[in-house]
């Protein structure tokens, strides 16, 4: 037997303190698709990452048609024939798809005379090649997103790739355009093309794949033909896990309703009939897969992305969040995903971040008060047991944990009645997290309603009284705070059957 | 002091300029001229220190000299028609500040980039007032230059007003909030929206400042002469903005302050009599300013490499 076109033993990959990949197996077959599937954060994108070269493994070693690689980078990926095509094409979006194409696939000296005729012949045999019509004269910006992909395929193929990897190529796709992308792999896969799939669609996955490998935590957690699978199993592979305890800290007191939408939907960002109901001290837990639509609602209610229908109603009031000012004056909280880009000013100071919400109260006559700042920021410095030693230092200047509190303590400090979390605990070690867990419950227990929009199953099902689950721009589900991960990830992922509360 | 340091170099630019002077050309001190200097560019600092602002929220604004010309026109035309002062200011300073609402308007309302707004402006003023005025000078009434005071208590006036006038906006800018805000929206104004605050009126704001200080800095111009010269600002915007950027502005936004602009003024307008003094020839008076322009900008460069602020 040959051996398999890409072989990638132990793999090991680590990002600062977070171990993303501990000893990962994975082959490749030549003429075969071979899907990859995991909750978010199980290491897919770093494995694909590790292949195409982007990333250099810490260990493992990386072989390819049966001869080992040692020195990996993306150029000796792409020397090797490996391409990747990533949800969002990299292409030049004012130049047409013959000057694309051209651009990707043509060397030579920059002052070299350009053979129109031959770049044009060879555009057509590769996208007849692939099967599609285009018109090698548009420009890509006015090409469909499928369409984008269709010539990020055909460079692929053009420049001989032996394995082309697919990352969730059909996550924005109508139905009919997924099975165009459909044809072409199964296409690609009869030339002899290996081809790695990730999708968050398990039936297109049993469908379309030859193999699926299941990632979870950073491990292959099993390798199976798609012929022996169901969603249910691949369902129980990607949560497999027992659930961390987390100590329920207190219990859920539920007061009166707080906030209720009804078909709530913002047409910019995609959110639609959103229909739910939050009360006082309880903590709702937003689920779902990276790009379901629930940051997007978290904006509708801060007011960033104003909703184009359906109501909001606060506090037994129906309310218009037109802005984010809007929304604070109402009592509404919001901290953000990603706090390294936008959650904190950085460049300012430790204090200035944790009062920049609350000026109006704090500083009456809009005159700064220094004294009374400083002892506000030591008091939530104290309390949510921050390590700072200077207020005045930039807040750019402290740890991720760290940075996360004080993004937390400007919100607590507008005492707010409805807390929105955006993944809080992303990317914060152990021991802080446990910590914001105990906080948030603390929070709830005062009264405070909170909405933790996490993709952490675990914390989602230790800390929540309740579960709504995104899918597709929508709450899919409510389910209780007690619910079966199996089940949450089954709405989640769209499975018919799956558990309704 | 460290977090000063950056503006602490300036000054200890200027005042090595000044023992320069003061070993090499005493020359050089000699009350009236000094005074004379210091009341020429009185209107220049007033200015620099609203462009200060601007470039702090992170944006640039180069139709200030455009802006000063048409409002040292308009306030000298009203001086014609023996407009009191204290109607006349406070019309140069509105004009001012609605050719800022214009450039505010494209900026931040329609999230324009400022530097082709304002060079369309730029050029748009300059020729409309060209094609308006055909290039006269305005005669000014009697007893309208030095406020009809004499010469010298004109010319204290003038540089005590601008001097009020940095002192005011610097405390402005520490300890106000909206001071704060200017720099919340000119380091991120991603977040600064994320916190609740309002980046577009911010901006907004800082834009209809710096052409109401340019309108006042026009009036502070128009009296120290008997005419108007309709092309008055030419220039000015590159000269306020060097300014700024040797008093440590950073072009990217949220950093620098208005001690640090006066600095840079300071510097940026004693170099050309210093070199008289010292029998340069003058000139090497661009050369020097440009070169000290770019010695500014690589100790930004090299201050933020070193990662303090």
């Amino acid at each position: 037997m040959s051996p398999p076109l890409l072989e990638l033993r132990a793999i090991t990959k680590s990002f600062g303190g977070a171990q993303a990949l501990r000893g990962v197996d994975f082959d490749l077959a030549a003429g075969e698709v071979h899907a990859l599937v995991g909750e978010n954060g199980a290491g897919k994108s770093t494995l694909i990452r590790i292949i195409a070269g982007a990333h250099p493994p810490d260990g493992g070693t990386v072989a390819l048609a049966g001869r080992a690689v040692d020195r990996f980078d993306p150029a000796a990926a792409h020397a090797l024939g490996v391409a990747c095509i990533y949800q969002q094409p990299a292409l030049f979006p004012d130049l047409t798809v013959l000057e694309n194409i051209g651009l990707r696939l043509e060397s030579g000296s920059p002052w070299r005379r350009v053979d129109w005729a031959g770049r044009r012949v060879r555009a057509d045999q590769l996208l007849a090649r692939i099967g599609a019509h285009l018109d090698p004269d548009r420009e890509v910006r006015l090409l469909s997103m499928p369409e984008q992909q269709l010539v990020e395929i055909a460079c692929a193929v053009g420049a001989g790739a032996r394995i082309v990897i697919m990352d969730e190529p059909t996550a924005s796709l109508t139905r009919q355009e997924q099975d165009l992308l459909h044809g072409v792999v199964r296409d690609l896969r009869r030339q002899g093309i290996g081809v790695i799939y990730i999708s968050h669609r398990l039936e297109e996955v049993l469908a379309l794949a030859d193999r699926v490998t299941v990632l979870r935590d950073g491990e292959n957690v099993g390798t199976h033909p798609t012929g022996v699978m169901t969603e249910t199993e691949l369902i129980r592979l990607m949560v497999g896990r027992e659930i961390s305890p987390i100590p329920p800290v207190g219990t859920s007191f539920a007061g009166a309703v707080l906030l209720s939408l009804r078909h709530l939907g913002c047409a910019a960002s995609g959110v639609h009939g959103v229909n739910l109901e939050l009360r006082r001290g309880e903590i709702l837990g937003l689920a779902g897969l990276v790009g379901a639509g629930r940051t997007e609602l978290a904006r509708v209610l801060f007011g960033l992305t104003p909703a184009t229908s359906g109501e909001i109603v606060f506090d037994g009031e129906r309310v218009a969040l037109r802005s984010p000012s809007e929304a604070i004056a109402r009592g509404i909280a919001y901290v953000p995903e990603d706090r390294r880009r936008h959650g904190l000013v950085l460049a300012l100071p430790v204090e200035e971040n944790i009062t920049l919400a609350i000026h109006r109260r704090l500083f009456p006559g809009s005159w700064l008060r220094p004294t009374a700042e400083r002892s506000l920021t030591l008091e939530y410095l104290r309390d949510l047991a921050v390590k700072c030693p200077d207020p005045a230092a930039p807040a750019g200047s402290l740890s991720g944990g760290n940075q996360q509190k004080i993004s937390l303590a400007r919100w607590l400090a507008t005492r707010p009645r409805l807390l929105i979390l955006d993944e809080p605990t992303q990317g914060v070690d152990v021991g802080a997290k446990s910590e914001l867990h105990r906080m948030i419950r603390r929070l709830a227990g005062d009264g405070l309603a909170v909405l933790l929009i996490s993709s952490d199953l675990p914390e989602v099902i230790g800390l929540c009284d309740r579960i709504g689950v995104m899918r597709g721009g929508t709450l899919a589900a409510v389910l209780s705070g007690k619910s079966d991960p199996h089940d949450v990830m089954a709405v989640a992922l769209g499975q018919a059957g799956g558990a309704a509360a | 002091m460290r977090r000063y340091s950056r503006e602490l170099s300036v000054a200890g630019a200027f005042a090595l300029l000044l023992a320069v002077l003061a070993v090499f050309a005493p020359g050089f001190y000699q009350p009236q001229p000094l005074l004379s200097l210091a009341t020429r560019e009185a209107p220049t600092l007033v200015v620099a220190c609203g462009m200060a602002l601007v470039m702090i929220s992170r944006q640039i604004d180069i139709s200030v000299g455009s802006q000063f010309s048409v409002c040292g026109v308009c306030a000298g035309l009203l001086a014609a028609m023996h407009w009191p002062l204290a109607a006349l200011l406070p019309a140069a300073v509105g004009l001012g500040a609605l050719l800022g609402a214009v450039n505010g308007l494209l900026i931040a309302g329609l999230g324009l980039p400022s530097i082709v707004v304002t060079l369309a402006m730029m050029v748009t003023l300059r020729q409309g007032l060209n094609l308006v005025r055909q290039g006269k000078f305005v005669d000014l009434p009697e007893n309208f230059q030095w406020f009809g005071l004499p010469q010298a208590t004109g010319q204290w006036l003038l540089v005590g007003g601008a001097l009020v006038c940095v002192l005011g906006l610097a405390a402005a800018l520490r300890h106000l909030a909206a001071g704060r805000f200017v720099y919340a929206i000119g380091s991120d104004a991603e977040a600064a929206r994320l916190a609740g605050l309002r980046p577009r009126l911010g901006t907004f704001g800082a834009l209809v400042g710096l052409g109401a200080l340019t309108g006042l800095a026009a009036v502070m111009n128009v009296v120290q002469s008997p005419q108007v010269q309709p092309l008055a600002g030419s220039g000015l915007e590159l000269k306020v903005i060097a300014a700024a950027v040797v008093g440590g502005v950073a072009i990217s936004g949220g950093r620098g302050n208005l001690w640090g602009v006066l600095a840079g003024v300071l510097l940026l307008a004693t170099i050309s009599p210093a070199l008289t003094h010292l029998r340069v020839e003058a000139h090497w008076e661009r050369a020097i300013q440009g070169a000290i322009v770019i010695l500014a900008i690589l100790a930004d460069g090299a201050h933020r490499r070193w990662g303090k602020r």
